[in-house]
């Protein structure tokens, strides 16, 4: 019944709110209310778009049932800027996220919940693109966004939209992978190319333009995990010295760091060789021209495994044969050593450490 | 990648290596002094040391801008942002340098400083057309390759009549540094640090040319290569230098053939000489006050100079009492040689500048050279 | 103080504007100090600036000094 019904003198229909202006409206502080405002936002975008029973409930909480196995909880926060980036936006950047740190365990992810600090002012088109690209990247990755939280802070006090996920999984209870089970002879496979994601970032930045084809990677990866898991399944349920020992996914600070941080966990130290490592010649490229190490540039649809030596071959070949991993490498050997280095030799033939990344990377004149 | 990936081939690189190795004598000692940051961190990046045989040592020289620019010009600039408001534009590099009272100007941004950082001069220029309202500083750092675009900029904003723009200016002269270190005592009396001939600056010498170092291979009988960034270019500079040494010959070389002529960029030199004007003095953290050394800007361009439009003094700032940055600099002591090196000093808590630029001779050995000195055995 | 890449100079813009390319990646520098500069000239770019054109004879010949570096007579 329309606004203009009423105005013909029809009766008025009972609970009648006028719709949500998608293509002007925006945001306000009655959105975040905790009124009506805020219940429509919620029926007319969150839960039309993720579309499933538990929020069709309208509660505060779900309740689920969750598969056997071993519960793998994993939460993340994406403030990104810009909120929009050629292969990807903050909506499904923040369904990935969440959905590969669960991954990560060799679980499968099944509920995320989402919470929403929206700026005062934020334009409800946008934030409609972000939802339904949400939505999608749930879809895809099939798992059900049960519940979540909106928060509207004053104009100035966000960046537009801030978003949090966290997922929850459930995995083998025989299967055991994380960041401590490295082990000397491991072989580090990588599933793909780096730097693409930080580099489009990059690309889309004001001061440092570049018109190149550069897309985010951003992709769930746990369909990926699952391929690498299945042939080497078993031998891992009987033996924890067999299979994929650990799984990470460089994301901040790049594989530079994710190889710190497991040859830390791990109490080893990692050889690797430059000339394995896949790098795009666009990332090359825009890496020369601002000064910046593609080993330390941001991923968002990559993952490292370090499995036992007899298996490797295994994955590997899993891996390639999954969309995600067509371009997966051996990088190199995780080693002994009491000072947990990396080291890597350089494609010229000499040998370096590659260190933790200092603060955050910037962009070198010198 | 054109004129890159083929100046970095591998198979090359040994082939210049077991030359270098059958010309040098065994029963000397190399020491090369490379200038310029950049070849630092291509020699520290690529492992070149690896390739080089032991009687080859190189020393790192002062040629790293950040590194060289003393604690009272970053707090200077610290200054302009938290007290005058201004927008701060720098270039990267510069936004951690620790400065006084354990700020530097990232610091200063967390407690509301507005600092831009820029690419390019013409970053900072575009930053203030864009607000009229607001005074926009460009903290402008570097020897004589990034002059000439701090020079155009200037120009550019003096002709359109923007008000709100102006430039701290700490650009440094090459050939100072290099005669200051050529007067230390350490070189020219005692022989502690013993030099045999200069690696020399790349870019810097695209704008310059080649002429400049004639002097010090007379003045000092030195030998000078000019080589190009890239690790193949420093090997054969490298190999070049050898061959001088051998044969007493104390002249300059050019390895860069590709882009630095005898003569430079005098298109460039033009207008750094129309914008800027010799400091008589400046000061270079660890080689103390250096004659002749930084360039000013020209009366006629006073309205873009901040210092005096700011009305700004540069207050000197003693380093920290064990911080070993200066004696690194001069190529008189090492990294390891420093106490508080890769202890309370470390890329990410950096007391010095060389630990702070990726450049410096600390960064660079701590980033990717201290595990040699750290036995490591594979499984 | 030296970061600075040999480009490929695609497109020459109003001014002293120009688009070059590195390895497929494009991005508009300046030429205000470098006269002379074609379509298809190599620069080296710094800071957004060109600094001097590239010699692609004298890289020619750079590579082949240090081709000739490894086999020379003892």
């Amino acid at each position: 019944m329309t606004a203009m019904d009423e105005a013909r003198g029809k009766p008025v229909k009972a609970g009648y709110v006028r719709p949500l202006d998608f293509k002007h409206g925006r945001v306000d502080m009655t959105h975040g209310g905790g009124g009506r405002a805020m219940k429509q936002l919620i029926e007319q975008l969150f839960a039309a778009a993720f579309d499933n029973e538990w929020l069709a409930q309208g509660n505060d909480m779900a309740r689920v049932r969750l598969p056997a196995g071993r519960v793998v909880m994993a939460t993340d926060s994406h403030v990104i800027t810009p909120l929009f980036f050629p292969g990807g936006d903050i909506g499904c950047l923040s369904v990935h996220g969440t959905v590969n740190d669960v991954a990560m365990a060799g679980a499968v992810p099944v509920y995320l919940a989402v919470s929403f600090i929206l700026e005062e002012g934020f334009p409800l088109a946008a934030l409609k693109r972000i939802v339904e690209s949400m939505a999608r990247a749930a879809r895809e990755a099939d798992v059900a966004i049960v519940t979540g939280d909106t928060k509207v802070v004053e104009q100035g006090k966000g960046d537009g939209v801030f978003i949090t996920t966290t997922g929850v999984g459930v995995v083998d209870e025989r299967i055991d992978i994380g960041g401590a089970r490295a082990r000397p002879g491991d072989a580090i496979l990588l599933s793909g190319f780096v730097g693409d994601h930080g580099m489009t970032i990059m690309s889309t930045r004001e001061s440092l333009a570049f018109g190149a084809d550069l897309r985010s990677d951003t992709a769930a990866l746990h369909g990926l995990v699952a391929a690498m898991l299945a042939p080497v399944r078993e031998a891992m349920r009987a033996d924890p010295s067999r299979g994929i020992h650990a799984l990470r996914d460089p994301t901040r600070g790049g594989l530079a760091t994710l190889l710190n941080e497991i040859a830390g966990q791990s109490g080893v130290g990692m050889l690797i060789e430059e000339g394995a490592i896949p790098v795009r010649p666009q990332v090359e490229a825009a890496c020369e021209f601002l000064g910046l190490d593609p080993l330390y540039v941001a991923n968002e649809g990559k993952l490292v495994a370090f499995v036992a030596p007899q298996d490797a071959d295994t994955v590997l070949a899993a891996m390639r044969a999954h969309p995600l991993g067509r371009d997966a490498a051996r990088i190199g050997t995780v080693t002994e050593d009491p000072h947990h280095f990396v080291q890597m030799t350089t494609r010229f033939g000499g040998r370096r450490v590659v260190d933790w990344l200092t603060g955050e990377q910037l962009p070198r004149i010198c | 990648m054109k004129y890159i990936d083929e100046f970095r081939d591998g198979a090359v690189a040994r082939g210049i290596a077991a030359q270098i190795a059958r010309e040098v004598r065994c029963d000397r000692r190399y020491h090369f002094m490379e200038f310029c940051g950049g070849h630092t961190h291509a020699i520290s990046r690529y492992g070149v040391t690896d390739l080089l045989p032991p009687q080859v040592k190189m020393i790192h020289g002062p040629g790293c801008p950040v590194c060289v620019l003393p604690i009272g010009r970053v707090d200077l600039a610290i200054r302009l942002a938290l007290e005058h408001r201004v927008t701060l534009a720098t270039y990267g590099d510069c936004l951690r340098v620790p400065a006084s009272d354990g700020l530097s100007l990232l610091k200063a941004k967390a407690r509301g400083a507005k600092i831009a950082m820029v690419y390019s001069a013409g970053d900072a220029l575009e930053l203030a057309r864009r607000q009229p309202g607001q005074q926009v500083v460009f903290f402008a750092i570097g020897f004589e390759t990034t002059t000439p675009p701090t020079a155009l900029v200037i120009r550019q904003a003096a002709a359109e009549g923007l008000a709100n723009f102006s430039v701290v200016c700490n650009h440094v002269l090459t050939p100072s540094a290099i005669t200051s270190i050529l007067e230390s005592p350490e070189v020219r009396q005692f022989g502690t640090v013993p030099l045999d001939g200069f690696i020399g600056p790349a870019h810097v010498s695209t704008v310059i040319g080649s002429a400049p170092y004639e002097h010090f291979a007379q003045e000092y009988a030195k030998p000078v290569v000019i080589a190009g960034f890239e690790p193949l270019d420093v090997m054969q500079a490298i190999l070049m230098l050898v061959r001088q040494v051998n044969d007493g010959r104390a002249e300059v070389e050019n390895e860069f053939t590709r882009a630095v002529t005898r003569e430079g960029n005098l298109k460039a030199q033009a207008l750094v000489g129309e914008v800027f004007e010799l400091r008589r003095s400046f000061e270079w953290r660890g080689l103390g006050e250096v004659p002749y050394s930084a360039l000013a800007i020209r009366a006629e361009y006073a309205a873009l100079d901040a210092e005096r439009k700011f009305a700004l003094e540069t207050r000197r700032v003693p380093d920290n009492k064990a911080c070993e940055c200066g004696a690194i600099l001069r190529g008189v002591k090492q990294p390891r040689d420093c106490r508080i090196f890769g202890t309370v000093c470390t890329p990410e808590n950096p007391v010095g500048s060389c630990m702070v630029s990726s450049e410096g001779a600390c960064a660079a050995h701590y980033t990717y050279g201290r595990f040699r000195e750290i036995a490591v055995q594979a499984a | 103080m030296c970061l600075a890449v040999p480009v490929r100079v695609v497109e020459l813009g109003a001014g002293d504007a120009a688009i070059v390319d590195l390895g497929g990646v494009r991005k508009e520098i300046s030429l205000a100090l470098v006269d002379g500069v074609a379509v298809g000239d190599y620069v080296i770019l710094h800071v957004g600036y060109a600094l001097t054109k590239l010699d692609p004879a004298e890289a020619e010949r750079t590579l082949a000094l240090f081709a000739e570096a490894g086999v020379l007579p003892q």
